[in-house]
């Protein structure tokens, strides 16, 4: 049986976080390169969204899984640092589902081919969509994310901040 | 010429920096002001544990011995770590704890913002890496000085002292040391002395806001790069190495 290397990066990309599982590791943008080796061994590249993220080694572990329920027992997880990940590269997409799932999504830190980033005066609140928000806290329940409430609707929310 | 011990030596001094200031801020947990103030130090403390991590993992390579990140965590004693003093203190009050962190993630965003230009991939990968977060860390501590000392008179009183008790330990943060000016030398890491000019401009700025004042304080002697350490240290890596040490080869 011969396996597109397409199908393999499907299946890798498909891995979702641990921490937000709304979110697969291709929506997240931390999935740098899937390979398939001379011997047949898929060598995956991911990065960390934080230098101490502490779901780097279940995501390590979920993607030689996801690859052994296809049938590729043969796999090896590299970390890659460099360029250090940046918010900008959660997709679209990726973004859309944070939003549904009570997560702000992260205010864009480099417009597309160098044009100025469009300031957000604020955070608009994931529950009722109200501009009036007030950040708790700068730091939140994972690295990634800081605490916000709603002066409006007094909901709490959780906000991807960008890095 | 660069040789691969002293890299190795750098990267152990920036890594056990990061190391010991993260097993400090851990001790905050369930005891800061308020609930998000316990998850803010928390989570900055990882982000140094995720630097440190890194960076004795990278010593250990550089050394060449075999030696893994948890071996140099572990099972080093005292005298064997190189970080500066100032990670090392004993926590004190909420006031010591923002003047220590604004001292030190001002440090090291200037150092991080820096070495991210080094000719050493890895150290340059870090650096990149951490210039990010530690931006977030200097943000943080910029915002709590700012609400304490221009506070009431009892949080104006209180971080001022705070400033007081920590500012003798700022000193050793930008004093040449032999490696890190030999491999800046080379490109590969920076003088620490080069970090003083804009630390000291960033520093005063927000004092100034916060109405405190820069202490007059005498330096103290330093020499954590050395190995010379205050009788702090020691208390805090039995506390880290205990189980490590009790159970060799425990996996948690």
């Amino acid at each position: 049986m011969t396996t597109r290397i397409t199908d393999i990066r499907t299946v890798v990309g498909q891995v979702p976080d641990p921490e937000i599982p709304v979110l697969t590791i291709a929506d997240l943008g931390i999935l740098r390169d899937v390979q398939v080796g001379a011997d047949g061994c898929i060598e995956v590249t991911v990065t960390p969204t934080y230098s101490g993220c502490p779901a780097m080694d279940t995501i390590d572990r979920d993607i030689a899984d996801a690859c052994a329920r296809h049938g590729w027992p043969k796999v090896t997880v590299h970390r890659a640092l460099s360029p250090a990940w940046t918010t900008d590269w959660i997709t679209d997409e990726g973004k859309r589902k944070l939003m549904e799932f009570g997560i702000a999504p992260p205010a864009p830190r480099r417009a597309p081919g160098g044009r100025p980033v469009p300031v957000s005066l604020s955070v608009p609140c994931t529950q009722c969509g109200s501009p009036d928000t007030r950040e708790i806290s700068r730091f939140g329940s994972t690295a990634c994310k800081a605490l916000y409430v709603c002066n409006c609707c007094l909901e709490p929310f959780d906000y991807f901040k960008a890095l | 010429m660069i040789t691969q011990p002293a890299l190795a030596g750098y990267a152990l001094q920036l890594g056990d920096d990061a190391l010991v200031m993260a097993q400090r801020l851990g001790e905050w947990v369930s005891r800061a002001p308020e609930l998000e103030e316990d998850v803010a130090l928390a989570n900055i403390a990882l982000d140094l544990l995720g630097q440190a991590r890194a960076l004795l993992a990278y010593a250990g390579e550089m050394e060449g011995h075999g030696r893994t990140e948890d071996d140099l965590a572990y099972f080093r004693d005292e005298r064997e770590f190189t970080n500066l003093q100032i990670a090392e203190l004993a926590c004190g009050d909420f006031g010591e704890a923002i003047a220590r962190q604004l001292a030190f993630s001002g440090y090291q965003f200037e150092l991080y913002q820096r070495l991210q230009d080094s000719r050493d991939e890895t150290l340059a990968a870090v650096a990149a890496k951490a210039v990010k977060e530690v931006a977030y860390h200097r943000d943080h501590a910029t915002q709590w000085t700012l609400r304490l000392g221009d506070g009431t008179e009892e949080s104006h009183r209180r971080m001022q002292a705070g400033l007081t008790r920590v500012w003798p330990y700022t000193d050793e943060m930008f004093r040449t040391d032999p490696l890190g000016q030999a491999l800046a030398a080379d490109g590969r890491a920076v003088d620490a002395a080069e970090l003083r000019p804009a630390w000291a401009e960033y520093v005063t700025a927000v004092l100034r806001e916060a109405t405190l004042t820069w202490p007059e304080t005498a330096a103290a002697p330093g020499g954590g790069r050395q190995g010379l350490h205050t009788e702090q240290l020691g208390h805090l890596l039995a506390e880290m190495q205990y189980l490590a040490r009790c159970h060799p080869g425990a996996r948690w």
